[in-house]
Formats: C-alpha cells, structure tokens, sequence
C-alpha cells in the first residue's frame, strides 16, 4: 500500500508540529520540574544487586561509616532502645547473618565477626507476597519498594521476613532523627520501612550511599542482567554466599569469604 | 425484637453497665495508644505480633467452633441442639466481631484499614482471610435473626435459609483453616511452617469453643428459665473430650517431628517454650500448666464416669479452655518470634495498655453476645424476671407454639 500525497503531508505536518511542540515544551519547563524528570544519566539496571566482600570490611575494626550515612541520608530515626529501634543497614555476627554456612572451623576466623546486612531485594520476595494492600512491591529492575502511604502497618511482611530486614515504627520518629535529610522523606508512626537500595540516588546516576562512602570498597552495586557489569566479573571470579538461600527467596544480596 | 435486648431486670443491667464500663476503660487506653502509638505495647522489631494477634487467633477457633451444634443439628437432625444451636451461632458473631476488632487494634495506621479493600491483593492470605470472616459474620447473622424471627412467629424457618446454614458449616472450617495459612505459609518462621497447624487450630477449635459453650449453658441455666438440657450438654461433653484429644494428638505429632529431626531452627522454638532459651523463660510456667491442664481434662472427659458429672464437667470444660488459651493466646504467635531470624532471643511481655485494649475488646464481644441471649431469651418467655410481667407475657404466648 503506497502513501499517497494527502497522506504524505499530514505525516510530514503532524511530525513536524510534533517537533516544535517538543522544543517549546522543554524551553518552558523550569529548573524545578526539570529535575523531576528521568535524567539521561540515571542508572538503569534490570537486576540490580549488593556484593559484599566480608574480609575487606574486616580490615577497619568497628567501622559503621556505611551504617550511619544511609541512616542519615534516609532520615532513619535514633530511638537509643533496641525495642523501638529502625534500621536499614547493620552489622550481626557472622553466624547471626549466614547461619547456614558456620562450621566449627570457618568459626575461628569469622566467629562473632560483624557481617553487614540489609534487605535482599529477594527475586522471590516472602514479604511482596503477603502484603494486603501491595504497599510493598517489587520493581522491575528488582528493587523491593515500599510505598509508606499505602502501609496500613499490619507487619505482615515483618512476619515474612526470613532476614530481619524490615523495620516498623513504633512511634513517631520525626523527633529522633538527628541531621534531617530535606530531600528524602520523613516517615510517619505505624508504617513499615527498609532499604530500597538508594533509588532515589539511582535516579540521579548516583550509587547507593553505602557503597559510594565505604572506605575499603568492601561494598559493589550492579546490574547482574548486563554480562560486562563489575558485579557480574566479581562473582565470575570468586565464591560467593548468599543468606538462607536455601528458602528460594533468591536474595540478591552476595557475600565475599 | 431488637428492643428485647433493652428491657431487663437490675441485674441485667449491672452486668451491661460492668461491660460498658470496662469497654470505655480499654477505650481511653486505645485513645492513649493511637496518641503514642503502638510503642505503648510490649512489641518490639523483633516481636512484632503478639497478645491481639493472639487473641485474634485463639477467638477465630471460638467463632468457627459453633459448627459443631449447626453440624449435629441441621446435618444429623440431632434434635438436643435444637434449643442451642442458635446460641452457637450469636456466640460466633460476637467472637467474628472480636477477631475483626483485635486485628485492628493492632494496625499502625488504623484509619487505613480500607486499604485492604481498595487494593485487593489475592497473593496475601490477609485478603482471604478477611474475606472469608466477614462472610462468616455476614452467614451468622443473616441465619440466626431469620430463624429467630419465625421461632418468635411460631412458625417453621423459611426454607430459602436452609442452603445458607449449609453453606456455613465448610465456612466454618475456613475460617480456622485460613487463619492457620497466614502462619503456615510463612518460610521465615519455622515454628509456623508445619502443615498440622491449620488441622491443629481446628482441633482445638473444636474442644475450646464447645467447652465455653457448656459453661454458658450452666451459668444461663442458673440465671434464667433458660434449659440447654442434659443430652445437648452430654453432647457438647463427648465433642469437647473427642476433639481434645485429636488436639494434644496432633501437638504430640509436632513434637515427634521437630524432636527426632532435631533440626536447631524448630528445636529452639519449643526449647524457649517449654525450658526457656538464652535466659528467657517467660512461657515456661504457663505452658507446663497448659499441659498439666490438658492432661487432667483429658482424663476427666474421657472417663464416662466423670464427664456424666455436670460439676466434673464444667471443671473439666474450665481446664480445656485456659489449656488452648495458653497454647494459643499467648505461646503460639509469640514463640514464631523467639527466636528471632538472626538468632536473637527477644523479651515479650504484654503491657497494661495491651492488656486493657484487649480487656475492652473482650467487653465488646461479651456485650454482644449477653444482647443476643437477652434478646433470644426474651423471645422464647425463658427470663426469669418478670420486671415487664406484660412483655413477658406476651412472649410467652408467641413462644408457645414454636415448642
């Protein structure tokens, strides 16, 4: 089927004003807005994944660089009681995180040595599966979000949770975050929260805070997906381990020994 | 016959204004912890459903119970259930509203509760959950006014009615059975994850609900004109003791399992239960007297002897009764928790808001169902007052024919 003339011009008129629409429409919009755009330069990934490499964290003793700037960052209220507490990176024990991995041997070594954990963005996430009102859902590129004004603060997915990552707020945190971060959002009393991989950082082409401040670079973030990534070589060429893998979540989550 | 639940003599009405005024107490106590948040609770990161989820749990086994009067009656035609088979079905609407209310009291944004409705989520045994309760409650209201209505009329009840009652017995089972689904399902709690657990609700379901149902029968018995009589509660008897012992059966069979596979993940959980873990040893004592009670109601039941003794009875329906409120409304839910994933062994204890909330909670229902009896009661001419000599009267006439 050919195009005919009357066919042609309405093509070329509609491309055209097309065009135009588009360059006027970017020239009015204001700085402002602009930023809330998808920028060219923010990181896309189709499974994004956490290495970590125990022995190099091991190296600075009592180290919580990455701990404090994510809770910083992310305004992740200081409550000073273990009752109420909110966390979304810390360290356990290593027999504490990867339980299924201790033998009386690798204890001498590793024995009650701080391992870092956080969520996993499981492929297969128990706590996405059981939310009511999907207030926690995963996205496409993998990222386990939450969504802190739909959570109705059931804490089913805190039941579901194999790896204690997620974290309810008992109170009203606002009070008790120290150094407000005005960029990301305070919570409120009675919602669930956990790490979601920095992606508010990942839409400005940022890393996530942890692994951009650690300073042994025990920490690497990438796209699994992509065969050239650093994240894919770095587990080519070592073993790695992942916590309770045997449940099926498939936390992406690696640990270096 | 709605306004029969608001006449009554003085002592109907001690016992209403009792209820109202524990009601308000465990209200304001609900006020304080909308203000301060669920952080007036003993719960914490790592506990994080305790005593209200408990409840929940242990009053959806109370609720689905009243299927074992609708199944003898309207199934079997076990004419002895006549007279308390719609006592059955108030008490499971007074313990579905109980459930609901539990649930939400332990909501962090309460005044998000419709969520659950606007964004149906088929994938979270929540969702089902809620779903088949409210058509529990729905079922049991519908089902016990229409036949309440045509006892007060004398007549027969409708028979459109009847597919309902039908309908309601399964219903009954899947209450219990998906409430022990949003535990079951769970990888992350291996003191959960046990097939038996949906066949263990039930079980004990089934032997606390009829226990309860006994012990209503003989205080009613003792306050009104009200007769249960001794078959239906000779009946009741033989279900609490065969359903007791298919209950400690099948904790028997828990415990074979996670004793002989020695598996740590499960071991530990019925380590903290019954000797303690790292030092926490807050269940000990109640779970050895829930065992020491299940033991002595199981002999007491079964022997004929002294099951036939109404006093023996009703201790032994006491002894059944906080047995599966220990097991359920304090150990089960609490333990899925100690320990923790990451091998911590976490404190629990309720706190007095948490425990007058839920004394609250408890007046409600207990204020539903005492409406419920006065207002069948009085329809069938069986309250011992006669404050209103002409309503009684005039109860007593229409009564008459229904037999």
């Amino acid at each position: 089927m050919g195009i005919d003339r009357r066919k042609f011009l309405t093509i070329a008129g509609l491309t055209a004003a097309a065009a135009i629409g588009k360059k006027t429409l970017g020239d009015s919009l204001t700085a402002d807005t602009r930023e809330l755009l998808p920028k060219d330069e923010s990181l896309v990934g189709k499974r994004w994944a956490m290495i970590f490499d125990i022995k190099k964290c091991l190296h600075k003793d009592g180290c919580t660089v990455c701990m404090d700037a994510c809770h910083q960052i992310h305004n992740v209220p200081d409550f000073g009681n273990k009752k109420d507490e909110v966390k979304w990176i810390w360290k356990e024990p290593f027999e504490h995180a990867l339980p299924d991995n201790e033998s009386p041997y690798l204890e001498e070594e590793f024995k009650d040595k701080p391992v870092i954990v956080m969520c996993n963005h499981c492929d297969n996430p128990p706590c996405v599966r059981v939310c009511p009102t999907q207030a926690t859902w995963k996205r496409e590129d993998g990222i386990v979000m939450m969504d802190m004004h739909r959570c109705i603060g059931c804490r089913y997915c805190v039941a579901g949770c194999p790896y204690g990552s997620r974290s309810f707020n008992w109170r009203d945190p606002r009070p008790f975050i120290k150094n407000e971060n005005p960029e990301y959002p305070t919570r409120e009393r009675g919602v669930v929260e956990k790490c979601d991989f920095c992606a508010e950082r990942l839409a400005f082409g940022l890393q996530p805070r942890c692994v951009e401040v650690c300073p042994e670079k025990a920490l690497k973030f990438g796209d699994l997906e992509d065969p050239e990534s650093e994240v894919r070589q770095i587990l080519h060429d070592n073993f790695a381990i992942r916590r309770k893998p045997g449940l099926g979540t498939n936390p992406q989550v690696y640990y270096l020994v | 016959m709605l306004e029969k639940a608001i006449t009554g003599s003085k002592k109907y009405w001690a016992w209403v204004g009792f209820l109202m005024l524990v009601i308000f107490v465990g209200f304001l106590f609900y006020l304080r912890q909308l203000s301060h948040g669920l952080t007036v609770t003993g719960l914490s990161r790592d506990v994080s459903w305790g005593f209200y989820i408990a409840q929940f749990t242990f009053l959806v086994g109370v609720a689905a119970s009243a299927v074992m009067v609708v199944l003898p009656y309207y199934l079997h035609n076990f004419k002895a259930f006549a007279k308390i088979v719609i006592l059955g079905e108030f008490f499971a609407v007074g313990s579905v509203i109980m459930c609901m209310l539990f649930v939400f009291v332990d909501m962090g944004q309460p005044f998000r509760a419709m969520n659950i409705i606007l964004h149906p989520t088929p994938n979270s045994l929540m969702f089902w959950d809620l779903f088949v309760l409210s058509g529990y409650l729905g079922l049991n209201v519908l089902i016990s006014l229409i036949v309440l209505a045509s006892e007060r009329k004398g007549i027969a009840p409708p028979k459109w009615i009847k597919p309902f009652i039908i309908v309601s017995i399964p219903w009954a089972v899947s209450i219990h059975t998906v409430t022990a689904f949003l535990y079951s399902g769970l990888a992350a709690r291996a003191f959960w994850m046990t097939a038996v657990l949906a066949p263990r609700f039930l079980a004990s379901a089934f032997s606390s609900g009829p226990a309860l149902l006994i012990l209503l029968a003989i205080i009613i018995r003792r306050i009104t004109r009200f007769d249960a009589g001794r078959e239906a509660i000779q009946k009741l008897g033989q279900i609490v003791a065969y359903a007791m012992c298919f209950n400690v059966f099948l904790i028997l069979m828990e415990l074979f399992t996670t004793l002989y596979s020695d598996i740590p993940e499960h071991l530990h959980h019925f380590e903290f239960l019954f000797f303690g873990l790292d030092g926490n040893t807050t269940l000990v004592p109640w779970m050895w007297t829930s065992v020491v009670l299940a033991i002595v109601s199981i002999v007491l039941l079964v022997n004929p002897k002294t099951r036939r003794n109404e006093n023996i009875l009703a201790f032994a329906c006491v002894t059944v009764f906080v047995s599966i409120w220990i097991d359920k409304g304090l150990g089960m839910v609490v333990t899925g928790f100690i320990p923790s994933p990451l091998g911590d062994v976490p404190h629990y204890w309720p706190t007095w808001t948490e425990f007058m909330i839920s004394m609250g909670v408890y007046g409600i229902g207990a204020l539903l169902i005492t409406l419920f009896y006065k207002m069948t009661l009085s329809v069938r001419g069986q309250i011992k007052s006669e404050s209103n000599t002409e309503e009684f009267e005039e109860v007593a006439a229409e009564a008459k024919p229904a037999g």
